[in-house]
């Protein structure tokens, strides 16, 4: 176990690399990040080369992209273009995407596995088949369709909730919002439980159980679930950073000041610092997400044995 | 009668595509093949009557013998009787002809806008009442399938060519090349779609649909490889590549005659699937503004431009939405089955 976690972290040291230069080459060659820097006016050609000078940016590509990820190594991610620190806005925003994430993650378990159970065990009946094709439209509604439409039915049209959320952003206000991030997710966490709990329900075990005499719900809970959850379970760990990085139209449309937020903010005035360190923090959790997901494997079965 | 169920499951055996369940399913579309034998791929009637007379049946298992059915037949049979898939297909081949045509059904300009009319309801000739703008929202939303049809069929192509053959490639040659590729799809995977697009997008000023469709070519050819790849090398490991190979078959010759057409089914699937995701990453990205801009017609635009008239003209938010979601549904649904009737194992 432990020689399967060193070999993984090491595993992931290129992917970080990669993705991070990849983010890097992407905002600093293709845009200008002196640009920026003079609000909405051009820059003065003398202005721009002392900018650049300044900041280094005279210098050849690697070059910068090493001094960059060494000072991030030491915490320093730079300033915003508001004189602000990087990392005091990451203190500010990643708190409240995270508890955007943790309401929709609740949401996708106790609806989505729900769901998925009972159109699991009853295949075929018209549960299931409304259920099946209600998954399929909201998997085809686009989030900002479906963030948009419940915004005007119950925050405009029934005055339900607060069609936008405080600054403070707390557990009662992102009720909706992390409906509306989780509804994607939701409907493949439905789908997944139910074909999994149907496979599982003709299997040996199962039988087993119900011809030693078990009540339904033990056999259910006990042996058709645990064993059923298993892809659930990874889908939704993987599915951590998936949903920390798509927040962004979330946040848009119910004015969250979260990460996506911040990230918006920084790509519209062409700051470099921001949305390069979000994004290396993102794809930090990201691949984090998916270590520990395959680390559960272990532990959720038994049968796997990471050598 | 009762011989016709044993009988179609032995041909069934003998086409090699697994047909075991529903039984009563296969033995009714072994009944149509009875009674129109040669080219299986036509368009079969729909009296068909499953008491087929008695002296036509062996000759029927002769012919499933000389030519055995493929998994397409067997496929393209299924999805004929899929109420699911007709609908579907009717329904991209209506945004297809549209897309194409849209003056057909729309006579006037997109682009057209009288702001004395903002915000109206619909009216007479004008069924979906206008925008923000006082454009016609019924011509705008004709007009923006173009866009999101354009955008997800180009770029479902260039993932699909681009993904399936270097995942083909690294399936199949396997060693140095297959490792490197691996690992520069994890590099893409790691990247969230939508921010990457932010980030690629927001300083492309150029105004048409090819920089989003090489934005979603470049992030989307990842996952079809992986499948791609997936594919090739559960295909290599066949008998019959192995006789290819025996028999002296040149690498390129094995891999396009024996593999591809064996592989080539879960990349259908999924690129199927993945183009109502890409018309919808389109309409999102346009949202947030970094996609396709305002002079341009997109669903997209149209929805972000309604939302903060919303309260006063939700129906030139509604219109563009329904039409969107109608859009991507239609492929996921075509997609589902496409799945359904390709998999050999729900048969």
């Amino acid at each position: 176990m432990g020689r399967y976690v060193v070999r993984r972290l090491l595993q992931m040291v290129p992917v970080f690399i990669g993705a991070t230069m990849l983010i890097f080459l992407m905002v600093n060659v293709m845009g200008d990040p002196v640009a920026g820097l003079c609000g909405d006016r051009q820059c003065d050609a003398a202005t721009a080369a002392q900018l650049r000078k300044e900041f280094g940016l005279d210098k050849p590509v690697w070059q910068q992209y090493l001094t960059y990820m060494a000072n991030v190594f030491t915490g320093d991610f730079g300033t915003a273009f508001n004189g602000q620190e990087v990392t005091e806005l990451m203190s500010t925003a990643f708190p409240v995407t995270f508890r955007l994430t943790v309401v929709a993650i609740l949401f996708e378990i106790v609806i989505g596995i729900t769901l998925g159970v009972l159109t699991g065990l009853r295949r075929g009946r018209p549960v299931d088949t409304g259920v099946l094709l209600l998954t399929l439209v909201v998997i085809s509604v686009p989030t900002f369709v479906t963030g948009l439409l419940l915004q005007l039915l119950l925050g405009v049209e029934w005055g339900w909730i607060r069609p936008s959320v405080s600054p403070a952003a707390p557990f009662g206000e992102l009720l909706l919002p992390g409906l509306v991030l989780a509804s994607v997710s939701l409907a493949y966490v439905t789908r997944l439980t139910r074909t999994s709990i149907a496979e599982n329900r003709r299997s040996d075990y199962v039988r087993t159980a119900i011809a030693k005499g078990l009540p339904r719900h033990r056999v259910v809970t006990r042996h058709l679930l645990r064993n059923s959850l298993i892809p659930v379970v990874t889908f939704i760990g993987a599915d951590i950073g998936f949903l920390m990085g798509g927040a962004i139209v979330t946040e848009r449309i119910f004015n969250i000041h979260g990460v996506g937020f911040q990230l918006y903010q920084g790509i519209l005035r062409q700051n470099t610092q921001t949305v390069v360190g979000f994004v290396t923090v993102l794809v930090l959790v990201f691949l984090l997400c998916n270590l520990v997901v395959d680390l559960l494997y272990a532990v959720l079965d038994p049968r796997i044995r990471y050598a | 009668m009762p011989e016709q169920p044993f009988q179609s499951e032995g041909a069934g055996a003998v086409a090699g595509s697994g047909g075991t369940g529903g039984a009563m399913h296969l033995a009714a579309s072994e009944a149509e093949a009875l009674e129109r034998h040669p080219p299986p791929l036509s368009g079969g009637p729909r009296n068909t009557t499953p008491e087929a007379p008695d002296p036509s049946a062996p000759y029927a298992s002769a012919t499933s013998a000389d030519r055995p059915r493929s998994l397409w037949s067997d496929a393209w049979r299924d999805l004929r009787r899929n109420p699911v898939f007709i609908v579907s297909a009717l329904i991209i081949l209506f945004l297809l002809v549209i897309s194409l045509w849209p003056s057909a059904i729309a006579s006037g300009s997109p682009l057209k806008c009288d702001l004395a009319k903002a915000q109206q309801g619909s009216g007479p000739g004008h069924p979906f009442g206008y925008d923000g703008q006082g454009c016609d929202v019924y011509t705008r939303t004709v007009y923006g399938a173009r866009t999101s049809v354009a955008v997800g069929v180009c770029a479902t192509l260039g993932v699909a060519v681009l993904g399936s053959v270097l995942g083909a490639l690294a399936g199949f040659f396997g060693g140095l090349w297959d490792s490197v590729l691996s690992r520069v799809t994890d590099v893409f995977f790691a990247i969230p779609v939508i921010l990457g697009g932010l980030v690629l997008l927001s300083v492309v000023t150029s105004n048409s649909i090819w920089p989003v469709i090489g934005f979603i070519v470049l992030l989307g050819w990842p996952q079809i490889s992986r499948i791609a790849r997936g594919a090739v090398i559960t295909a290599r490991q066949n008998d019959y590549v192995q006789a290819a190979r025996a028999l002296g078959a040149s690498n390129s010759r094995i891999l396009l005659r024996h593999i591809a057409p064996n592989a080539v089914a879960p990349v259908i699937v999924v690129a199927t699937i993945a183009l109502g995701t890409y018309i919808a990453l389109e309409a999102t990205l346009s949202y947030l503004g970094v996609g396709l801009k305002p002079p341009s017609v997109s669903w997209g635009i149209d929805i972000s431009a309604a939302s903060p008239y919303i309260r006063n003209a939700p129906h030139a938010l509604l219109w563009p939405s329904g039409a969107l979601a109608i859009t991507v549904l239609a492929f996921i649904m075509l997609g589902d089955a496409v799945r359904d009737a390709l998999d050999p194992k729900l048969r």
